[in-house]
């Protein structure tokens, strides 16, 4: 080869690559900006994994692409949606059986069949399937077609919250039967019954979907709608500033900063998500009842609102929010310093030379881990480590992963956080069952009570809503005698939008971040105003 | 050269395998769990016996000497696998990414090696006001980080200036991917990547021609009254740029890197954001397959400069 055909040869090597660059960024058809009054780009901080139900996606309801048999409403109330009604349930609580609505097509075309939900039901339990969440429908035995239009479900034991689970979306069987269920396209490219359909999901940057024109619940008014992922709080605040967003979730420190924008509005949406600290029973000083109860006392809810929260948000004293019809009235427990040293004193914790107390040589004090990086959860730690050592307990925080806090989590204390409003079942019986210490993350603090395990079968197994309300107030009861978390705040979620729209509200929310959260969990009902 | 070639063709497979069989060492002795990474909020409140299944599933308690055999062997007959992290196969990710990480870098490389070719002739002269700002400038940028200079770059021209997007492909309400909006939106980050190599090239242009202007051949040309533009071109540029031809291939191990940044900073959906995903998520299929392309690009970067210096300088031959 000689030089100069080398040359040759590496001049038509750049070129080449050169022609690849410029056809990779060139992508047919296309318009520009498009500010038109149906369309709307909001800005979130989560991206999710997958858009496949199979997988886990839109599990609780919400998932804009696809319908669940059932739909919460506003207040968390179930309504139909693929099912005409709610469930018929039989005398033994054991057989639910949903009448469908007859019709509905996917955003391809196929009809919708009772055998879409059996699939969809059935696909998510096999062993194989890679569903994280799996574990809420343990409930399931089976789950069978009669005809075309009626799903008849049989559970293993009574549960009572079944009908909250089957919130849950429902996918085309003609196309997710046909792929891989962990890695197939669907997972990216999905199908549903849903107001809208998704028009491109570049990942790491956006999720675009356009209004379903045939849905059966009515043509949405908001003709695209976007979700771009940005990660950082300060990004999204400055893009919704500089008008590239229409509506952003933000922090409390600057949703306020929109706080006299006229053409802005900002949500605060009530949740269920709670901050607390578990108390590992194992641990000789957290698992001291005397402690615990004083700790409930010495913490200042209040304070931690006001400073932490910026106001968005409210006291805990439990895992129901005090706002909820499960609170259980009268366990709210004032910040009492006071009664909280007495408690310590009469169970013989007796201060120390350095003000620490004592008792029989242990010291009063324990580690609480809290994720690093989460700005968050280290201001309650400090605050609740800060408000101890006033009672006299001297409480050492630490940051660091879930892999570093997992091993620990059996010894030490945990800011922990959690909450899920369809109903108290959901957080409560993983919490606070004692067959389930130390199950994952599940009963984090290895809590065990005879009474309180006693009340969550029975709110479990019931039907009647008076006594499955006696039962959680009986566990609310509980945990102010035999307490194993301190319950610290129920964090409000903030929402910044533009106020082009009328019919924006905002839904009870769980501690999960996700896509169908926020003023646009019912983005297909907005109307664009004058 | 082609023996060249060939030689190095041959010397890759073992580096490359060696580099897969370490990223799976490593991966299986960091401390993250792929089964936690792959459930998310979700295994918070899954049961023990549901995550037990999943890591089953996923097939992450085999010993890592296994899966990278598993992988190996499925991978030469073109199966890369499944993205745990990405849930779709790797192929996929790797096609729907690649494309855009390149563009971004051979961009910035572009712009790096002709910018700084020029700006370190015209500078080669020693002493000149230009030479003393460029090279003080230089000397400034090769000490700044790259993302800092990405964050200093959207301060300015996004939020100060308005005048070029912040990040991403292209404009949020759009769904299209359109050649004048990825323009814009290329132009911030190619920018700050390309002038995060320029200075290297820079100074290495700068001090060979320098030196080739005060060696006896230019000497000889001035002499014989040639034009000042003639000798520099001529006769210093190209001995002068004899180091920086060994310089391109060494720069990219470090473009590779750079981008991982410039495409975090500015949201670029190239293969950075799946890199630092596969690496924290333990996802070993997508993991053992970037690294692979990297290796690869490093490799080819290395052979691509030995060529273009033989033929350069044909003393120095293909052999040597």
């Amino acid at each position: 080869m000689t030089a100069r055909s080398i040359r040759a040869t590496a001049a038509a090597v750049l070129a080449g690559v050169l022609a690849i660059g410029a056809a990779a960024c060139s992508s047919p058809g296309g318009t520009g900006r498009q500010g038109a009054k149906d369309a709307a780009v909001v800005g979130i901080a989560y991206e999710p994994e997958t858009l496949s139900p199979l997988l886990g996606y839109g599990k609780d309801g919400n998932s804009k692409l696809f319908d669940g048999l059932l739909a919460f409403d506003a207040d968390m109330k179930l309504r139909p949606a693929l099912a005409t009604a709610l469930p018929e349930v039989s005398a033994d609580r054991l057989t639910y059986t949903y009448k469908l609505r007859q019709g509905v097509r996917f955003s391809d075309g196929k009809p919708f069949s009772a055998k879409d939900v059996v699939f969809t039901y059935t696909r998510i339990l096999d062993p194989k399937t890679n569903n994280p969440s799996k574990g809420e429908l343990d409930a399931v035995k089976s789950v069978e077609a009669k005809g075309d239009d009626t799903v008849v479900f049989t559970l293993g034991y009574p549960y009572a919250p079944f009908a909250e689970r089957t919130v849950l979306p429902v996918v085309p069987e003609h196309v997710a039967a046909r792929q891989d269920v962990n890695s197939g396209a669907f997972s990216g490219a999905p199908v549903g019954t849903g107001p809208y359909t998704l028009v491109k999901w570049s990942k790491g940057e956006k999720i675009t979907f356009a209004a379903n024109p045939s849905y059966w619940g009515g043509a949405p008014a908001v003709k695209k709608f976007t979700m771009a992922i940005i990660k950082d709080d300060d990004v999204r605040a400055t893009r919704l500033r500089a008008g590239d967003l229409d509506g952003a979730i933000l922090p409390p420190n600057l949703a306020r900063t929109f706080r006299n924008d006229e053409g802005r509005k900002t949500y605060a949406a009530k949740t269920y998500d709670y901050r607390n600290v578990t108390l590992p029973t194992a641990n000789k000083v957290a698992g001291d009842t005397a402690v615990r109860q004083a700790l409930d006392l010495a913490v200042d809810r209040r304070a931690m609102v006001d400073r932490i929260l910026d106001g968005a948000g409210k006291p805990a004293h439990g895992p129901v929010p005090t706002g909820s019809e499960w609170f259980a009235a009268g366990t709210e427990r004032p910040h009492d310093l006071t009664r909280a040293k007495a408690i310590l004193d009469a169970a013989g914790w007796k201060p120390g030379a350095d003000g620490i107390r004592e008792k029989d040589g242990v010291r009063a004090a324990f580690p609480l881990w809290y994720l690093s990086g989460d700005k968050l959860r280290q201001d309650h730690a400090l605050a609740y480590a800060s408000d101890a050592k006033k009672a006299g307990l001297d409480i050492t925080t630490q940051s660091g992963t879930w892999e570093v806090i997992e091993p620990r989590m059996k010894q030490d204390a945990v800011l922990a956080g959690g909450g899920s409003p369809g109903d108290p079942d959901f957080d409560q019986y993983n919490l606070l069952k004692s067959t389930l210490a130390g199950d994952g993350f599940n009963n984090m603090a290895s809590y065990a009570d005879a009474t309180v395990d006693r009340a969550l079968d029975d709110a479990r197994k019931s039907g009647d809503r008076a006594v499955r309300k006696s039962a959680y107030d009986t566990i609310q009861r509980e945990l102010v005698k035999n307490p194993g978390y301190t319950f610290l705040t129920h964090v409000d979620h903030l929402y910044v939008v533009n106020d082009r729209w009328s019919g924006l509200t905002t839904q009870v929310e769980p501690h999960d971040h996700g896509l169908a959260f926020g003023p646009w969990w019912n983005v297909e009902k907005w109307a664009p105003k004058k | 050269m082609a023996r060249l070639a060939a030689r190095r063709v041959l010397a890759a497979g073992p580096v490359l395998l060696a580099v897969t069989f370490g990223v799976f060492a490593v991966a299986a002795a960091s401390p993250f769990d792929p089964v936690k990474a792959y459930a998310g909020t979700a295994g918070l409140t899954a049961s023990r016996g549901d995550l037990d299944q999943l890591r089953a599933n996923l097939g992450v308690d085999q010993p890592f000497v296994e899966r990278w055999w598993n992988w190996l062997t499925s991978a030469l007959t073109g199966d890369l696998g499944d993205s745990s992290a990405l849930r779709q196969p790797v192929a996929d990710v790797i096609a729907e990414r690649v494309g855009w990480s390149v563009l971004l870098a051979a961009t910035a490389f572009l712009l790096a090696v002709l910018l700084g070719t020029a700006l370190g002739v015209l500078a080669a002269r020693r002493g000149g006001r230009l030479d003393r700002c460029v090279s003080s400038a230089a000397y400034t940028l090769e000490a700044a980080p790259v993302f800092w200079l990405g964050l200093l770059a959207i301060w300015l021209f996004a939020l100060k200036l308005g005048v070029l997007p912040a990040g991403g492909l292209t404009d949020t309400a759009s769904d299209t991917v359109t050649f004048g909006q990825t323009l814009s939106h290329l132009v911030l980050p190619a920018a700050v990547l390309g002038l995060s190599q320029l200075p290297w090239f820079f100074l290495y242009v700068r001090q060979g021609v320098g030196d080739a202007l005060a060696q006896d051949p230019v000497r000889g040309a001035r002499a014989r009254g040639l034009a000042e533009r003639t000798v520099l071109t001529g006769h210093a540029l190209r001995s002068g740029m004899l180091p920086m031809l060994t310089l391109i291939g060494s720069r990219v191990p470090e473009l590779i890197t750079g981008a991982l940044l410039v495409e975090t900073v500015f949201s670029w959906p190239g293969i950075a954001a799946a890199t630092v995903q596969a690496a924290t998520s333990v996802d070993f299929p997508l993991l053992a397959a970037l690294t692979v392309l990297a290796t690869a690009a490093v490799l080819l970067g290395n052979l691509l400069s030995d060529l273009l210096y033989g033929l350069a300088d044909p003393r120095v031959g293909f052999d040597g």
